[in-house]
């Protein structure tokens, strides 16, 4: 399977605080990879630096074998790369549909837009009914269906999700992942997802990363990683 | 005599909506309040009087030339001017428009002389009749206009890409960003939008408080505690302040006496801030600073 993803040694700092100390990983095309870890081990400013809003201060990151060095995030996203970020982060004062609107900025192709407009009204029925609705509105679990169809929007080739599950119940958490295994089937569509939540994650993608400190720790197929001890004593529980 | 104050308050309320919807929306989306937004109009009032005096052009193809000087000032003004400082503070923000507000008044002043100015295009002053009540012709048209740039800035904020991108760049900047909106080109916008409405303004207004370099600064403070009216955020709110200013001025005028006039928004302002300081609508503040 060729790659898709590919970051080498990727740093990048707050301020002074070197959030990332070479982040090196792959995800391949096609592929749904969990990026996994403790709270500030670096997991979203990986994301934020895949999508160029955190530029790495050293190390590369290739997409479909090109550099995303140099590039503004709009740049990013008209490359194929949307991100989906941790929060939602719904515009609260606008509509479903203005929401929807905005994650297709990059794009001018009026047909293909309302394509996935419809695309995404069906995968979450339940946005369909609240399409005039503020997005400031909507429960927690609406924002979160409507932050993926905001993401799915830009028809990305590859999808960022940061902490899809944080702070819904496990059943609404079933019912996102399902539609995502979905998405990832049907229009293979890549896709990185980070979480909190390692039992789900892993047990929805292929293959898995944790990050410890900035770092890669351990990687591995899913199935792998589920029976890693340190995986499973430090992000899975005991069970 | 209580319609036709009322009447022509509302007439004068909508050009001070001009400056209020310009200040709000540069405010939500560059934590910036734009001291220079009545300068950016008496340009304008100024390009209009040099395109009809001087040139010879009709009065319509002037507001265009004024329009078009006035988005032209707004979008050089945030390249050249306010780009460079953009992650200041907001009071480094505030004091380079202070600083363009004696720029322009000083450029204005040395380019076409410190006197005040006629403005050559007056409306017929007898009064129409509208719905019972006897309005000039002047307040008629300067509604008109105000209205339909109302209804413009409405359908451009609920329909098209640019003013809805330019909502989400106000709700969350960082979002829109990650969105792909580019930010930066919409903060151009947001400030040729300020240029656009700063044109009308002057050229409304000329006629009404004549053309000088200071013709706008009485506006621009009723336009910015319009604005405050609205929580800095609103535009209903700013538009609906910026009417209530203009029948409460108008009012005091006629029952009080002239001299009462300018107070009124002072008056008005004091009271607001103590008691709801938020805004009228309760707007909650949307940044930290």
């Amino acid at each position: 399977m060729s790659l898709l993803l590919e970051l080498s040694a990727v740093e990048a700092s707050y301020g002074v605080i070197r959030a990332l100390q070479g982040v090196s990983l792959e995800v391949g095309d096609g592929d749904m990879v969990a990026l996994l870890g403790a709270n500030g081990a670096g997991k979203s400013t990986t994301l934020r630096s895949i999508s160029g809003m955190v530029p790495p201060t050293s190390g590369q990151i290739l997409f479909d074998g090109k550099s995303l060095a140099g590039l503004t995030p709009n740049e990013i996203v008209k490359l194929g790369i949307a991100h989906v970020p941790e929060g939602r982060k719904i515009f609260k004062d606008l509509t479903v549909s203005e929401n929807l609107r905005m994650g297709a900025y990059s794009r001018s192709d009026k047909t293909g837009i309302i394509e996935d407009t419809d695309m995404v009204l069906n995968l979450f029925p339940r946005l369909k009914e609240r399409e005039g609705q503020l997005g400031g509105s909507l429960s927690g679990g609406e924002q979160q269906m409507l932050a993926i169809g905001r993401g799915l929007m830009a028809r990305p080739r590859l999808l960022l999700l940061d902490e899809p599950s944080l702070g819904l119940a496990p059943i609404i958490i079933a019912d996102i992942f399902t539609t995502l295994k979905a998405v990832n089937a049907e229009r293979r569509m890549t896709m990185l997802i980070v979480e909190q939540n390692a039992n789900v994650a892993l047990k929805n993608c292929h293959f898995g990363y944790v990050l410890r400190v900035g770092k890669v720790a351990v990687s591995g197929e899913s199935e792998k990683l589920r029976t890693n001890r340190e995986v499973v004593e430090s992000y899975l529980g005991v069970h | 005599m209580f319609g036709q104050l009322f009447i022509s308050g509302v007439a004068t309320g909508a050009l001070y909506a001009l400056t209020a919807v310009a200040v709000v929306v540069v405010f939500r989306n560059t934590r910036t309040i734009n001291l220079a937004q009545g300068d950016f109009a008496m340009v304008g009032a100024f390009a209009a009087l040099v395109f009809i005096k001087d040139f010879g052009l009709n009065y319509y193809v002037a507001l265009f030339g004024a329009v078009l000087t006035c988005v032209l000032l707004g979008i050089a003004f945030e390249r050249i001017v306010m780009r460079p400082i953009a992650d200041s503070d907001w009071l480094t923000l505030f004091t380079a428009t202070l600083g363009m507000y004696y720029v322009l008044h000083g450029v204005a002043g040395w380019f076409w002389g410190r006197d005040t100015k006629a403005f050559p295009v007056t409306f017929d002053p007898t009064p129409i009749e509208v719905i019972g009540g006897l309005v000039s012709q002047g307040h008629v048209i300067n509604m008109a206009w105000a209205g339909g740039i109302g209804l413009m800035l409405f359908w451009f904020f609920r329909y098209t890409k640019q003013g809805i991108a330019m909502r989400a760049v106000t709700d969350d900047p960082d979002t829109a960003m990650l969105m792909g909106i580019p930010v930066r080109f919409i903060v151009l916008l947001t400030w040729g939008m300020a240029g656009f409405l700063a044109a009308f303004a002057g050229v409304l207004l000329a006629p009404i408080v004549y053309v000088a370099p200071e013709m706008m600064d009485e506006v621009l403070i009723k336009g910015y505690v319009a604005a405050v009216f609205g929580g800095l955020y609103s535009i209903p709110g700013a538009i609906l302040g910026a009417l209530m200013i203009g029948i409460t001025e108008n009012m005091a005028g006629g029952y009080l006496g002239s001299h009462f006039k300018t107070a009124t928004a002072f008056v008005m302002i004091v009271v607001l801030l103590a008691f709801r300081p938020q805004g009228l609508f309760g707007i909650q503040k949307r940044r930290e600073f």
